[in-house]
């Protein structure tokens, strides 16, 4: 008998058991959707970071504070509550020659209305320079300026997001009020869309004010963090040493940690990587119990068609065709209920991507299939062996 | 005539739970082709166990058996499987028919095992259904046949691999007794057309339109010879 026997042999089988057939592919179809899926979350997440660091640069340095030790991984990665003054970030300009600027950041959580329209998003407090820094540019209006700070006004500049999502596209928004807090702010830009990252949260979705109107504002005395540029990218690392030369001075040791960008980058990469393995193996547990649920069937089906067995050895079946018939049959049911799984999965990763960015890739759906695939045979071959050895007298008189 | 199955000194023996009881000692027999025997015996008498020898389904424990060239006692399982595609056609009393399976389809089974293309095996298993007559039944399922017709497809499935020896284990067994008349003349037919049958029965009559009767019991052949008359 070749492929091609054992394969319509097997569809009929499966046809003639069309509701049990359904019910042991579940179990492959919820296991490999759930990989797909939650690998898909876990993916997006990893994209969305990367992307998030890729638009800050290589020449930047973050200053945190508490103790984060990147070579702990995750764990490692907590901070804990700033120490910082507003004055460290002039010390790291000043006493520093790799060092070009540093911005304070002060952060805090808006939500504004306009005709109608609701966003909420991060509102950051900067010193004018943080634009430079992070490279954004206004599309309309202005930046934050030196004298914004320094006379604490009330003005407000809009991410590419929020301005779109109040305001609508390509509307110009400025000299427009919106309403902080119960305080109004006077809108003076809006940035250039850049369609990838600043340090924290989404590129464009975000608002500034001056750092001292933030200060104020979330009733802060201390900035959350410093961004620190480097000249170039060869004085990244004396800037690094330098800034934690500096800190040093009057900070203790685990108040602050200096990282690269591509540090951190590396560090919360680590992370998410746990996260993804761990989701994909939780969802692997309920591929290995959907590959017993068909091994529980096809055994089932075995005892069932003891007889037929019987029969089709006694008109000339070998033991290799009954194998084959059975191998083939669960492997079928497995692949069929992998390919229904994944396209659950990806239909699912697609529909969840509105809430959360997800990634369906190659290897999580190569990797389940083949995960169906082989489950098939291993849960297979089990009740294969049992059905290729039967005796066919015995088989043929089994009532 | 060539001797188509040659048994010889053979014994079978089978252990439950640790007694060991034989089913055959040192049974001979010699079938030739075209002949039409009828195996003899009350159950336990080891009939079944020689059934299963000639069948190819079973190994003697000692003796040489051997259907044509080939030899029993040294083949695997794999060869035992093609032997009993190739020169064996078995009729049973249950008539084993695969349900949710066309007659059609039931009869092409055998040639499925012997690598017959799927178009010949069509023709050969239709040309079998019209010789027992069921033409009109190709695409019935066995739940749509009556018992007679049933044991008619399993008739044309034992004969489409043009076997040796059709071997048929009460094949009336399960049948009326018009359905059972019908089936023994189908066999009386393919006698006539030089068939070689082995028919396993303990029923007389079944038995008398066999051309020799062997007869079995505790595990040796106790008569061999032509039937008596009747009267």
């Amino acid at each position: 008998m070749n492929f091609a026997e054992y394969t319509k042999l097997a569809f009929n089988a499966l046809r003639t058991n069309k509701v049990r057939s359904l019910l042991t592919m579940l179990g492959i179809i919820i296991g490999v959707s759930s990989v797909i899926l939650l690998v898909s979350i876990g993916t997006g997440l990893q994209n969305y970071v990367t992307e998030q660091f890729a638009s800050l640069g290589s020449n930047t340095i973050m200053v945190m504070a508490g103790d984060v030790d990147v070579s702990q991984g995750p764990r490692g990665a907590m901070m804990s509550a700033s120490k910082f003054e507003i004055s460290d970030a002039s010390d790291l300009e000043s006493g520093s020659d790799a060092i070009k600027q540093a911005s304070p950041m002060v952060q805090g959580f808006g939500t504004f209305s306009y005709g109608g329209n609701t966003v909420s998003t991060e509102v950051w407090g900067l010193w004018e320079n943080y634009f430079d820094l992070a490279k954004y540019e206004p599309e309309y209006g202005r930046i934050i300026t030196q004298n914004d700070v320094e006379r604490t006004r009330r003005v407000i500049v809009l991410g590419n997001k929020p301005a779109t999502d109040l305001f609508g596209e390509g509307v110009n928004p400025v000299g427009k009020k919106l309403t902080l807090n119960d305080i109004q702010f006077e809108i003076v830009g809006v940035i250039k869309s850049k369609g990838g990252g600043g340090a924290m949260g989404s590129a464009d979705d975000f608002t500034a004010i001056p750092l001292t109107t933030a200060m104020r504002q979330f009733n802060q005395d201390r900035p959350f963090m410093i961004f620190v540029e480097a000249n170039s990218a060869d004085e990244v690392t004396q800037a690094q040493q330098d800034a934690e030369r500096i800190l040093a001075r009057r900070l203790k040791d685990d108040e602050f940690t200096v990282l690269e960008s591509t540090q951190l980058l590396e560090t919360i990469t680590q992370f998410l990587n746990v996260i993804t393995a761990a989701l994909g193996g939780i969802a692997g547990i309920s591929l290995l119990v959907g590959g017993i649920g068909i091994m529980n069937i096809m055994l089932v089906s075995v005892t069932e068609r003891t007889r037929e067995i019987g029969l089709r050895k006694a008109v000339g079946a070998t033991p290799r065709d009954i194998l084959m018939q059975f191998l083939i049959e669960s492997v079928i049911l497995s692949l069929f209920g992998g390919a229904i799984g994944i396209g659950i999965g990806a239909a699912g990763a697609l529909g969840i991507n509105q809430f959360v960015t997800t990634s369906v890739t190659p290897w999580s759906v190569m990797l389940s299939f083949g995960f169906s695939a082989a489950i098939g045979i291993i849960f297979g071959v089990a009740p294969a062996i049992r059905a290729a050895r039967l005796d066919p007298i015995e088989a043929l008189r089994y009532e | 005539m060539t001797t188509l199955l040659k048994i010889a000194n053979v014994s079978k023996e089978y252990k439950m739970d640790g007694v060991v009881f034989q089913a055959l000692d040192n049974v001979s027999l010699s079938i030739k082709e075209g002949e039409f025997v009828a195996i003899m015996g009350p159950s336990g008498s080891g009939k079944s166990t020689l059934m299963h020898i000639i069948g190819c389904l079973d190994r003697p424990t000692s003796g040489k058996v051997y259907i044509e060239e080939h030899d029993i006692f040294t083949a695997n399982d794999a060869e035992l499987a093609e032997i009993r595609n190739t020169h064996i056609g078995f009729v049973f009393q249950q008539f084993n028919l695969l349900r949710k399976t066309s007659a059609l389809s039931n009869v092409e089974l055998p040639l499925v095992y012997a690598k017959v293309t799927p178009k010949e095996r069509k023709e050969r298993a239709r040309a079998m259904l019209t010789e027992v007559g069921l033409s009109e039944k190709m695409g019935n399922f066995p739940s749509q046949l009556s018992g007679g017709q049933q044991q008619r497809v399993a008739i044309a499935r034992a004969l489409v691999t043009k076997p040796s020896i059709i071997l048929a284990d009460e094949p009336t067994g399960n049948l009326d007794s018009k359905s059972g008349r019908d089936i023994m003349n189908i066999f009386q037919n393919l006698h006539d057309k030089g068939s070689t049958i082995v028919l396993v029965t303990h029923d007389e009559d079944v038995a008398h339109h066999a051309k020799r009767i062997v007869r079995i019991a505790d595990g040796k052949i106790i008569a061999d010879g032509k039937p008596p008359k009747r009267t």
